[in-house]
């Protein structure tokens, strides 16, 4: 299947389906030419405007992964993800999210994430349909490709490729002037862009009015502390338009319009929906600093995208249970520093082996009041892989009477055990024989080891140290 | 005659200091539970709203595992939620819970890198719903000591450092007391096993107290430590000691 429209007195191919380009269509084919070439061929007439307008909502649709996101006709969208990219788990988690909820949707995309819009336009349609540039380190990849990557006009393309010049890095190498004289400021300017030494403004799209606040200013700012106090004014204003609603945020996107037309926006999740103008804008306040103000910044737009029913609520009274609200931003606080799956609870798991009895749970799931056995002496630190010793048994059933641990000898002065602990057999089918024969013991200094006999081996028995303290 | 004016003398000397640390003043405390201990400490126990540094030092406890069994034993008679900061994953839920920590009280903030734990330790002090903040780090100095002291001010949460890795070169830092805790041997049972493990806990620096070292009873799963019973029934025995020292 084609699209077919007019290109002044002739009807030409714009758009080919996968299996049209297989029988050798190309967009730009006369379309008599085609019909010629391939009999029964289904011809549609092609709709630029519609174009544009699916190619802009499917770009509003991006504004969930990122509050800066651009359309660019006739088959591209930019999206800025700077400050936004930690919410999804990062860069390289973000593009596989992004192209399998698009395949998902039925769309097939290439995407590629780089520090220039020029230079994921080129990656995009010439690398690897999944390709993250290094920061600072797409000058390499960029140098191979063909000069159509650096979105130069067809003419331009053909022009260049007379004088031999084919690829990027033939570009970068020739002398400005004579180039500028022949083809004009655009061979220039869009290797500057792609490489990063000359700006470029994209008409990003603004998100949906709902739950947005903006201020602007008279005067360009750019102080850190300037913004800082910006950023606590839009949440105030923002949290009474949420109060009004009844609704909490979990997603904030602070965009700043730069006088220079380069937007510089920051987002914020939250684990509970919020609308507590003093811990939203403390959220903020800590990303500002990604924020580059330039020659400054002329107006700021703060929006929630994603917003959850939170009734209106009593504060907690002073002595009463910790109030969860309370916990939850401590939670957003600590994410934020350090990432999503480093705040976390620990929970007991019904399991004999030391290794699998604690699980990690979300930092604010509810209180199970469960714990581990208290019946079951357990040591304070339990090594992440046991470490092998060398023992002296005197029986084969017996705890050891001396064992040497990273080099020094102890000799045990008093024991207790086994502790017989069996293989799951029903987790891992090499654990139907595993066993482990736990032992507590104490050595002359009174500190105190956790040792295990396994009975796996055939030669015999191996020791290890697994555990370190106890009560 | 001389001696009780000096005496008299040391005395308002020592309300005067006091005065002039004002985070001294008043603070509500967390005793042990162990005579001997809380009548040692000034104000009767651990102070709340300041640092403590737990050192994990020597051979025997390289790992900090008595350190951290000793924080958890802290906190097991603490009421609240606390936040445990840490690099390493060698920490073993069931043995905190095993002196009294129980696992839905514990929230842990895992770092990457180990400059990361001193100022997560210092937003979880900020923050006023915790009773207490722990935070696992090889060192603690005077500049970023003072930062946690100043945050435990603000919201009286207890700020418990274990000094891992290296601990064994103490630093000046503004934490109220330093302890360390070792193991000891336990009194052997009439048959095979184990009895209840013995430590020397060793209030190694304190702000107002001079060093001092107990032998206790490791503690049991409510986190209260104990004297040990032939110890416990002999209260006099140390204040005589200390008569005859000075």
């Amino acid at each position: 299947m084609v699209a077919a429209g007019q290109d002044g007195p002739r009807r030409v191919l714009t758009a080919v389906d996968r299996a049209a380009r297989a029988a050798g269509l190309r967009p730009g084919l006369a379309l008599a030419q085609a019909q010629a070439m391939v009999p029964g061929l289904a011809v549609i007439a092609a709709d630029p405007e519609e174009d544009a307008a699916a190619l802009t909502r499917l770009a509003a649709w991006c504004l969930i992964y990122a509050p800066l996101v651009a359309p660019d006709p006739p088959d591209g969208i930019w999206i800025d993800v700077a400050g936004a990219a930690h919410l999804q788990g990062g860069e390289a988690a973000l593009l596989a999210t992004l192209r399998r909820r698009l395949a998902r949707a039925g769309y097939r995309v290439r995407v590629a994430l780089a520090d220039t819009p020029g230079a994921a336009w080129a990656a995009a349609r010439c690398l690897h349909p999944e390709t993250v540039l290094p920061p600072a380190g797409q000058r390499p990849h960029l140098l191979d490709l063909p000069l159509w990557a650096l979105r130069l006009a067809p003419d331009t393309v053909s022009g260049l490729a007379q004088l031999g010049l084919t690829r990027v890095a033939h570009l970068v190498d020739q002398p400005r002037g004579p180039l500028r004289l022949r083809f004009g400021e655009e061979p220039g300017r869009r290797l500057d862009q792609a490489l990063g030494y000359a700006p470029e403004p994209l008409a990003y799209l603004a998100p949906p009015a709902e739950h947005a606040v903006r201020l602007a200013f008279p005067e360009p700012i750019g102080a850190p502390e300037t913004l800082a106090r910006v950023a606590g004014r839009l949440c105030a204003m923002l949290a009474e338009a949420l109060a009004r609603h009844g609704l909490g945020a979990r997603r904030l996107d602070l965009v700043f319009r730069r006088v220079d037309g380069l937007d510089q926006a920051v987002s914020v999740g939250t684990a509970r929906p919020s609308r507590d103008p003093a811990h939203l804008a403390r959220l903020l306040t800590e990303r500002l600093p990604q924020i580059d103000p330039g020659h400054g910044l002329d107006e700021a737009r703060l929006s929630a995208p994603r917003v959850e029913r939170l009734g209106a609520r009593q504060l907690a009274a002073p002595g009463e249970e910790p109030d969860p609200d309370a916990m939850a931003e401590l939670v957003d606080r600590l994410v934020l520093r350090l990432g999503p799956g480093r705040v976390f609870r620990r929970s007991p798991v019904e399991s004999e082996w030391p290794e699998r009895a604690v699980r990690r749970v979300a930092p604010l799931s509810p209180a199970t009041g469960v714990t581990w056995p208290a019946d079951l002496p357990r040591p304070g630190r339990l090594l992440p892989v046991p470490e092998p010793v060398a023992v002296l048994a005197a029986l084969p059933d017996a705890p050891p009477t001396a064992f040497t641990w990273r080099g020094t000898r102890r000799r045990v002065a008093r024991a207790d055990g086994p502790e017989r602990i069996f293989g799951e057999w029903w987790l891992a089918e090499d654990e139907v024989a595993a066993t482990r024969d736990y032992y507590r013991v104490e050595d002359e200094t009174g500190a105190r080891y956790w040792l295990f006999r396994d009975c796996l081996t055939r030669e015999g028995a191996r020791w290890w140290l697994h555990g370190l303290g106890e009560a | 005659m001389r001696q009780a004016g000096r005496e008299r003398q040391l005395a308002a000397l020592r309300e005067q200091i006091g005065g002039l640390a004002p985070e001294a003043a008043g603070r509500p405390v967390l005793s042990f539970g162990v005579d001997p201990i809380d009548t040692h400490l000034p104000g009767g126990g651990l102070r709340l709203g300041a640092v403590h540094e737990v050192l994990a030092a020597g051979p025997v406890d390289g790992e900090g595992a008595l350190a951290a069994l000793f924080v958890a034993a802290i906190l097991a008679r603490l009421p609240g939620p606390v936040l445990w900061c840490l690099t390493r994953r060698d920490l073993f839920a069931p043995g905190l819970a095993a002196v009294g920590l129980h696992p839905d009280r514990v929230l842990y903030a895992e770092t990457r890198r180990e400059t990361e734990v001193l100022p997560t330790m210092e937003e979880g002090l900020r923050h006023r719903g915790l009773a207490a903040v722990v935070g696992e780090v090889a060192r603690l100095g005077l500049t970023p000591s003072r930062r946690l002291q100043l945050a435990a001010e603000g919201s009286g949460g207890l700020a418990l450092v274990i000094r891992r890795w290296g601990a064994a070169v103490p630093e000046p830092n503004a934490a109220a007391t330093r302890w360390g805790v070792t193991a000891a041997p336990s009194p052997a049972l009439p048959v095979p096993g184990l009895s209840r493990a013995r430590w020397t806990v060793a209030l190694v620096r304190a702000r107002g107290a001079e060093p001092r070292t107990w032998l206790l009873e490791a503690p049991d799963a409510k986190g209260r430590l104990r004297l040990p019973p032939e110890l416990a029934d002999r209260p006099l025995a140390a204040p005589a000691r200390r008569a005859a020292a000075g």
